[in-house]
């Protein structure tokens, strides 16, 4: 599994993310923000961190620089990209993914080990999840509240594409497990086509149980086993 | 030396005793400065030598205490005097780290003031050629009852965490303290921790005479003028419009600059490299001249700058952020503007390495200024003042505290006032605002006794941790010192580590005044027994003085930074109870000492009395002893006591982790009334857990140690509530009643409803 990790100036998180695709057995190379290709990948990925200091708006300065152009057609052309935190935000900047993220209610920076539910176990990134599986994986983030229009909430919905909410130690979906204020509780969704999912939370920060949490792994796992053998899900 | 004269400068004030005076220096010093250059400094000299010779650069009222303190060790690579101390943690790897205090800006401003203590801390690192992996903070605060105080605490806690996030360094640990005794001023003290291969270590020199010295990073503006010398003052009222000094920070900036340093480092085109710091390109080029026995000639014609008309004077002491002083080898200034492009950097060449040993300051073709840098950097006068202890002061702690009613009917509301004290209740509401999981490495997160980092080269970690009881401090200084010291050691142990260095930042008043110098010199007395005897020396730190506001100083507050190291992950040991059946231990002894506790100060509203005594020895061998048991895998928690007493402790063991709490049942056979028994600050105690069949092996090796250690009870379910019972009196409280309390009393008192 070769994967492009892109590191924008500010990212931070793109040698955490990096050390996790080693971890699971994957190719992992860095993709400077210049660069106008990606080479031959298997995966695209968009770190965390703060891309250009937030600045304007978190994602947004991101979503323009040379190398989001490739990252556009791998992705039209069905190549899997995955967001995590400001990588979420760059996507919905990007328009690949729909809505945007919002200061947190609170106003805010929230970090902390939240619970997510698996909404739907049927996408190349969470097809080793269980159903409506509980996970625990640290948020680190001031702009995290997803917000979309009615109509775009409701077509996610429809469309089975929410793929992580906060919840309780239950699985309940209640306003005290939300920790930003996000419509839905929402916490993760993908595009229209399946292969671009876009989530606050870090699974990259749990997949080794000295961190507290592996419940990450099998989300690289999914991806992992989708290079191997891309049958459809 | 001959040092030439300066042309004058069309628009310089004439020197006058007055200006003197407003630069922070005595009319001795100015004898002195002329002593050196054998003639009148020019304006742009005056501002060059108040700088440098104002307490922050000079540490002229501190230096001889501080060569009392231990700076010696096997481990030590590098003691004090450079922008950090190292030491070696084996496998080729060395550590890096480094406390600094952001005091006087915080005050002010307190989120730049705050944010720009962390981006200093972490340019300290990284111009010792160290990847920071860890940063922790070290506040205090005054009452937060009052407005003024609650936007102090929230702009403060709001810069760290901005900047630090930011960056991506995780923050681990730190501590907060709130007490009247902080009102007017805050202490802001941050500490950062770096990784790196030993060879990589790159000293603030300039080396190569011809080299070019390079400034990197942002322009020069206006910001920050004189923060050295302003941060070398009390606060009075007029501070507030000393707001403009407050620097700026840009922590992405900062992120391109931490990557692009660490890339020259490694590329060795260069040699030097120093962060512009407190009074920013003068302290930086003439300490480097100075630190290497050569001159620095800097060309101020080529300095960038952001605003039109900048003096010499005002581009030599701004203290703008995010700039870096580089040393660059003859003939590789394209090959580092290469690198410093890839990163969005700028990079001009501003002068050269001279060999003429002076700090020389050009415009167009006129020399401005020439110091000898060694005048500036070691010449700085240094004094050893008159210390008395303030008769207020003694006749606090000499306060008679046997009226007090040691046995009261109300234990449990005393208990729970306790608990909901800023000061002990949770400081989730601070953390949560701090990136602590990011790079992936963090194994134990703030809230434990002390923070924790796991290495990926091997199977170590590095643990760090803050401490201070400034009323300890202020009642006893001395006394306190120690305490400050043996907390941190005994933070360190229960996580698993083993001390092994200290940075500190001694925050102080005003030490022209004899009270605050007999503070400072028994403090720095009580921390060097200490910390000689617990084998950690101090590789470094800060001096904080002039901590006042309208003359009141703060509690003498020298904070200790310790670092340590855990040899095997999994001997990693945290504060919470793991499950119930469980036996509770307390290593130490419980005495009936309440001078200076939380408990006085929450329910008598005094800070009196003699604090608790601290026993160097017995801490040491405590330390030794709970080391013993956790590498011999027998010990389930491990945590310090310290505030609030046993009581306090043992919520905290029990509360700790929301999702999987506890209950307790304790009996205590000390012949103590229930108030010292229960919130007593005894010191040398640490409160353990372990399997009921490892508890007699668990007695065993506190005896081999010569360590005290009684079982005192068991973990319970929660719902079988926490009850200690002592032979006269006892506390007996639902587990949710106190959850509630100790969660929610800061979020609370900040006016934030707390979720989940």
């Amino acid at each position: 599994m070769k994967v492009a990790i892109i590191t924008f100036p500010g990212s931070n998180c793109d040698y955490d993310l990096y050390k996790c695709v080693q971890f699971i057995g994957g190719s992992p190379e860095f993709k400077w923000h210049q660069d106008s290709s990606l080479g031959n990948v298997d995966i695209v990925m968009l770190p965390g961190g703060f891309s250009y200091g937030d600045y304007l708006r978190a994602g947004a300065i991101a979503s323009m620089s040379p190398i989001m152009e490739a990252v556009q057609i791998f992705a039209n052309g069905g190549g899997p990209v995955l967001g995590i935190c400001n990588g979420f935000q760059m996507l919905c900047e990007a328009n690949l993914l729909p809505g945007a993220l919002l200061r947190n209610e609170s106003l805010l920076f929230s970090s902390k080990e939240v619970i997510l539910r698996v909404e739907n176990n049927s996408s190349i990134f969470t097809k080793s999840y269980e159903h409506h599986k509980t996970l625990r994986m640290p948020i680190a983030h001031a702009e995290g509240n997803y917000y979309a229009d009615q109509e775009a909430l409701d077509r996610l919905e429809k469309e089975g594409r929410v793929m992580f909410r906060y919840a309780n130690q239950n699985g309940e979906t209640t306003i005290e497990s939300n920790p930003n204020g996000s419509a839905n509780n929402i916490a993760g969704i993908i595009n229209a086509h399946g292969n671009v999912m876009g989530m606050m939370p870090h699974p990259e920060r749990a997949v080794e149980s000295v961190l507290g949490s592996v419940d990450g792994l099998e989300l690289f796992k999914s991806l992992l086993a989708h290079i191997v053998d891309p049958r459809p899900v | 030396m001959n040092v030439p004269t300066p042309q004058p400068r069309v628009g310089d004030p004439a020197i006058t005793p007055e200006l003197v005076h407003e630069h922070g220096l005595s009319s001795s010093e100015y004898e002195k400065i002329k002593e050196i250059l054998h003639r009148e400094p020019s304006f742009t000299e005056l501002g060059v030598f108040s700088a440098m010779w104002s307490e922050h650069c000079g540490y002229k009222n501190s230096k001889r205490m501080l060569k009392l303190l231990p700076t010696k060790a096997p481990w030590v690579i590098q003691g004090p005097g450079e922008n950090a101390g190292v030491i070696d943690i084996g496998d080729d790897l060395a550590l890096v780290f480094k406390i600094e205090s952001h005091n006087h800006p915080s005050a002010v401003e307190p989120y730049q003031g705050a944010a720009t203590g962390v981006g200093g801390i972490l340019r300290d690192i990284f111009t010792m050629g160290a990847r920071p992996i860890a940063v922790l903070d070290s506040l205090r605060f005054g009452d937060l009852n009052s407005g003024r105080v609650r936007y102090l605490f929230s702009g403060v806690v709001k810069g760290v965490g901005d900047y630090g996030n930011c960056v991506g360094i995780p923050n681990i640990g730190g501590e907060v303290f709130f007490d009247k005794g902080y009102e007017g001023n805050p202490i802001v003290n941050a500490m950062c921790l770096g990784l790196m291969k030993k060879d990589s270590l790159i000293k603030g020199e300039a080396e190569g005479v011809g080299n070019l010295l390079v400034a990197v990073g942002t322009a020069t503006g206006r910001d920050g003028i004189h923060g050295a010398t302003f941060a070398s003052e009390e606060l009075t009222e007029d501070s507030q419009a000393s707001r403009p000094q407050v620097q700026v920070g840009d922590p992405f900036t900062e992120k391109l600059l931490l990557e692009a340093s660490l890339e020259l480092i490694h590329s060795g085109y260069i040699t030097g490299i120093q962060d512009m710091g407190a009074a920013g390109i003068t302290s930086s080029a003439s300490e480097m001249g100075g630190r290497s026995g050569n001159g620095v000639e800097i060309n101020i014609d080529s300095v960038p700058v952001r605003e039109p008309n900048m003096t010499p004077y005002e581009i030599l002491l701004s203290e703008s952020q995010e700039r870096m002083l580089v040393v660059v080898k003859t003939g590789h200034m394209k090959d580092v503007k290469n690198i410093l492009t890839k990163w969005e950097l700028e990079a001009d060449e501003i002068g050269r390495v001279t060999d003429d040993g002076l700090f020389r300051v050009t415009e167009g073709n006129q020399t401005v200024a020439a110091i000898p840098c060694l005048a500036l950097t070691e010449d700085c006068p240094t004094y050893e003042r008159e210390g008395e202890e303030s008769v207020q002061i003694r006749d606090l702690r000499s306060r008679d505290l046997s009226d007090l009613d040691t046995k009261p009917s109300n234990c449990e509301e005393i208990f729970l006032d306790l608990l909901g004290s800023p000061n002990i209740s949770s400081k989730r509401w601070i953390y949560r605002q701090y990136d602590t999981t990011v790079r992936t490495n963090t194994i134990l997160k703030p809230g434990a006794d002390a923070g924790v980092v796991r290495l990926r080269e091997n199977n170590k970690a590095i643990a760090a941790t803050t401490d201070c009881n400034g009323r300890y401090v202020y009642l006893n200084p001395r006394t306190g010192a120690k305490a400050a010291v043996a907390e941190a050691a005994r933070n360190l142990v229960s996580v698993g580590a083993l001390p092994m260095a200290v940075t500190n930042n001694l925050n102080f008043g005003n030490p022209l005044k004899p009270e605050i110098y007999y503070q400072f010199r028994e403090a720095v007395l009580g921390m060097s027994e200490a910390c000689k005897l617990f084998e950690t020396p101090v590789t470094g730190g800060n001096v904080s003085f002039y901590n006042e506001t309208s003359s009141t100083p703060i509690y003498p507050t020298p904070v200790i930074g310790m670092v340590g190291i855990i040899e095997d992950t999994a001997n990693l040991t945290s504060p919470l109870f793991h499950k119930p059946g469980d036996s509770i231990i307390l290593l130490g002894n419980n005495t009936d000492e309440l001078g200076g506790s939380e408990y006085l100060y929450v329910s008598e509203g005094l800070v009196a009395g003699e604090p608790p005594e601290v026993d160097l020895l017995a801490e040491r061998q405590l330390q030794h002893c709970v080391l013993a048991m956790i590498s011999e895998g027998i010990l389930q928690s491990a945590h310090d006591l310290s505030e609030g007493g046993l009581a306090c402790a043992l919520a905290e063991s029990a509360l700790g982790n929301k999702s999987n709490q506890h209950g307790v049942d304790i009996i205590l056979q000390d012949r103590l009334d229930p108030i010292p028994l229960f919130f007593g600050e005894a010191q040398g105690r640490i409160l353990i857990s372990c399997d009921q069949s490892s508890s007699s092996r668990v007695l065993q090796v506190a005896k081999n140690h010569g360590v005290p250690c009684h079982e005192i009870g068991e973990v319970v379910s929660p719902s079988d509530g926490f009850n200690i019972s002592g032979r006269s009196g006892s506390l007996e409280i639902e587990i949710e009643k106190m959850s509630d309390i100790f969660f929610n009393s800061l979020p609370l008192l900040m006016g934030k409803a707390n979720k989940s």
